[in-house]
């Protein structure tokens, strides 16, 4: 049984494990530097559906399969669902746990609700109230910029710091059988806003919450990021990592060298990608094809992933309302002899 | 926030100062440039459709609708976000890039319907600019009217 | 009614102002839209539009501008005509064809591609 928070961080008895994974992606991300690595690739934003927002379900709907059979598991060995996305009213995830018959939650964290949700589905394990949950997150480009921003074939000049939603959705079981990394602690963040209200610059609002959340991870703990082999942030992008590293910088922690960000890396060498990609879909991902094959090859022990997230809404936008952030942590370790 | 104590003015400092500066300057030039040749063309087409005979304020219109033509044609083709990127203002300002703000929502939303997709985002982008033109023009009218006449 | 040079010239230059307000402020380009056509709209009840089209021919008529100068010329001159009722029937007199051109072609184009994926 785990015991209760200490400060902002849960510390697992019984560290719940990444039974199987999967991840899908669509063509650009596909061109990038871990573009070989991701289960699936589409050629087609529209997945062959007849909407932006069926492919995107149809992405997700396929990273649940593969991870279920990856994990052998069939619908009645999951005791829970938990998933979201960045859509007005979650739409994805709700509409796809329609076809299925499992039991959902659906959680709202935008771009952290992929570690959100991984939190919460470990302490449903470590409590004893589930055996098996299911954890997805997804985003794709086409149905996050109509929402959030301007048509796509409106010429308005984006600024050279803007990020790049990523198109993809990854799917995670935890239980505790098989895998070959597990959960340690979580540390839940609080809702920070430092003022940064430019819908383009998200990396800039959200890094503040991601300092915020790390250092709370680290007083907890009592631990420095010479605990971690990696820092792995999840949609800050090349500017808000390094305003992460100076804000870091500024407690003496030094996190530089070890500090890398999921949106960075996913276009990284592209051309026209701005300051890197954003959305769910880079930490749901990452998580999967690049974070834990280096977690089981050995090359990296124990890594703390950052999901954050920018609570933006188009409505608040027009209302010259600054952005809230949040960033939740996340301690994944290789399983010692696994 | 009980980590981090910066206020919002010293942080969006450091912001600034991370930010990738905006390369004010070029962009000045290429909006300079496009929008230039934009009127070019506009001249031209206008000189053209007046040796065809067309009267002078016939010739203006029709060169204005040929403008809005092919910049219409370029945003199905996928072609005007790209000179977007590039030229800024220079292909905002000028009438085709009305007809942009005109075609880009119809074309995104056709997803949702004919009438509520296609047919009300037509004017998302365009609506405004309709309303302010008419709401002006009517009111300098009336002031003409009570000041001038 | 101008020729290429003050076209490109004075064009070039307005969309250069703008391009200086989008980047120095928050606004969108729809802002800078609007801000053009009550503009062009204000010059116009001044009486100035007129002479820098004759000076610039295109370079005033192409930008976004021309289309509060259009709306207001009619307004201006049914004004004239039919007073009062004027103000409301002149509107799109003379706009009309760019109005109902944009819109038709808009609807067309939109009709017959899609966004790319």
């Amino acid at each position: 049984m785990a015991e209760k928070l200490t400060g902002q961080t849960i510390v697992f008895q019984n560290p719940p494990r990444i039974i199987s994974h999967a991840s899908v992606v669509g063509k650009d991300e596909g061109k990038g530097p871990y573009g070989k690595s991701f289960d699936l690739v589409y050629d087609n934003a529209k997945c062959g559906k007849a909407s932006w927002e069926k492919a995107e379900k149809k992405m997700v709907s396929d990273a649940i399969e593969l991870a279920m059979g990856k994990g052998s598991l069939a619908a009645n060995n999951i005791d829970l669902l938990i998933g979201g996305d960045l859509l007005n009213q979650i739409i994805t995830a709700n509409f796809l746990a329609r076809d299925l018959d499992i039991p959902f939650l659906g959680v709202y964290g935008a771009c952290a609700t992929l570690v959100e949700g991984m939190a919460l589905g470990a302490a449903l394990l470590d409590g004893g109230f589930a055996d098996c949950t299911l954890i997805f997150a997804s985003s794709h480009y086409q149905t996050a910029e109509r929402q959030y921003r301007t048509p796509l074939e409106y010429g308005a000049q984006y600024p050279p710091y803007k990020q790049w939603t990523v198109t993809g959705a990854g799917a995670y079981t935890l239980g505790w059988l098989g895998g070959e990394v597990q959960l340690t602690q979580a540390t839940f963040g609080s809702v920070i806003d430092l003022g940064v209200n430019d819908p383009n610059d998200m990396g800039s609002a959200m890094a503040p919450a991601a300092a915020d959340t790390i250092i709370q991870h680290f007083i907890d703990l009592q631990r420095g990021p010479q605990d971690y082999d990696l820092i792995l942030s999840g949609d800050l992008g090349e500017v808000g990592k390094s305003l992460l590293i100076e804000l870091l910088l500024e407690k003496n922690l030094s996190v530089k060298k070890k500090l890398q960000d999921c949106g960075a890396l996913i276009f990284k060498g592209l051309k026209g990608y701005g300051a890197g990609g954003s959305g769910v879909g880079a930490t749901a991902t990452m998580l999967g094809s690049m974070l834990i094959p280096r977690l089981v090859s050995g090359e990296l022990k124990r890594v703390l992933l950052v999901g954050t997230g920018a609570l933006l809404s188009p409505v608040t936008v027009k209302q010259n309302e600054s952005i809230p952030c949040i960033a939740h942590a996340l301690t994944v370790e290789k399983i010692p002899g696994g | 926030m009980k980590n981090i104590n910066k206020t919002s003015d010293q942080y969006k400092k450091i912001v600034s100062k991370k930010q990738p500066p905006i390369t004010k300057a070029r962009n000045i030039i290429n909006a300079f440039l496009v929008g230039g040749l934009t009127c070019i063309i506009g001249q031209g087409l206008w000189e053209l459709y007046i040796l065809l005979n067309l009267s002078k304020d016939n010739a203006g219109t029709l060169s204005t609708l040929t403008l809005i033509f092919l910049a219409s044609l370029l945003t199905g083709l996928g072609y005007y976000d790209e000179l977007g990127q590039f030229a800024g203002a220079g292909s905002i300002v000028p009438v085709t890039g009305f007809a942009n703000a005109m075609v880009a929502p119809a074309l995104e939303y056709k997803q949702e319907g004919l009438i509520m997709g296609l047919g009300a985002n037509l004017f998302s982008v365009a609506g405004p600019v309709l309303t302010y033109g008419m709401v002006s023009a009517f009111v300098i009218g009336v002031l003409i009217e009570v000041f001038g006449g | 009614m101008g020729n290429y040079w003050t076209a490109f010239l004075v064009g070039g230059f307005i969309c250069a102002l703008g391009q200086v307000f989008l980047d120095n402020t928050k606004y969108t380009p729809a802002h800078l839209l609007v801000g053009l056509v009550v503009f062009g709209s204000v010059l116009t009840g001044l009486g100035w539009y007129e002479p820098l089209i004759e000076f610039s021919g295109a370079g005033v008529t192409v930008p976004v501008s021309n289309f509060g100068y259009i709306l207001t010329k009619g307004v201006m001159e049914a004004a004239k005509k039919d007073g009062l009722l004027g103000l409301f029937k002149g509107v799109l007199e003379i706009a009309s064809a760019g109005v109902s051109g944009s819109v038709i072609i808009a609807f067309f184009v939109a009709i017959l591609f899609n966004p790319k994926c």
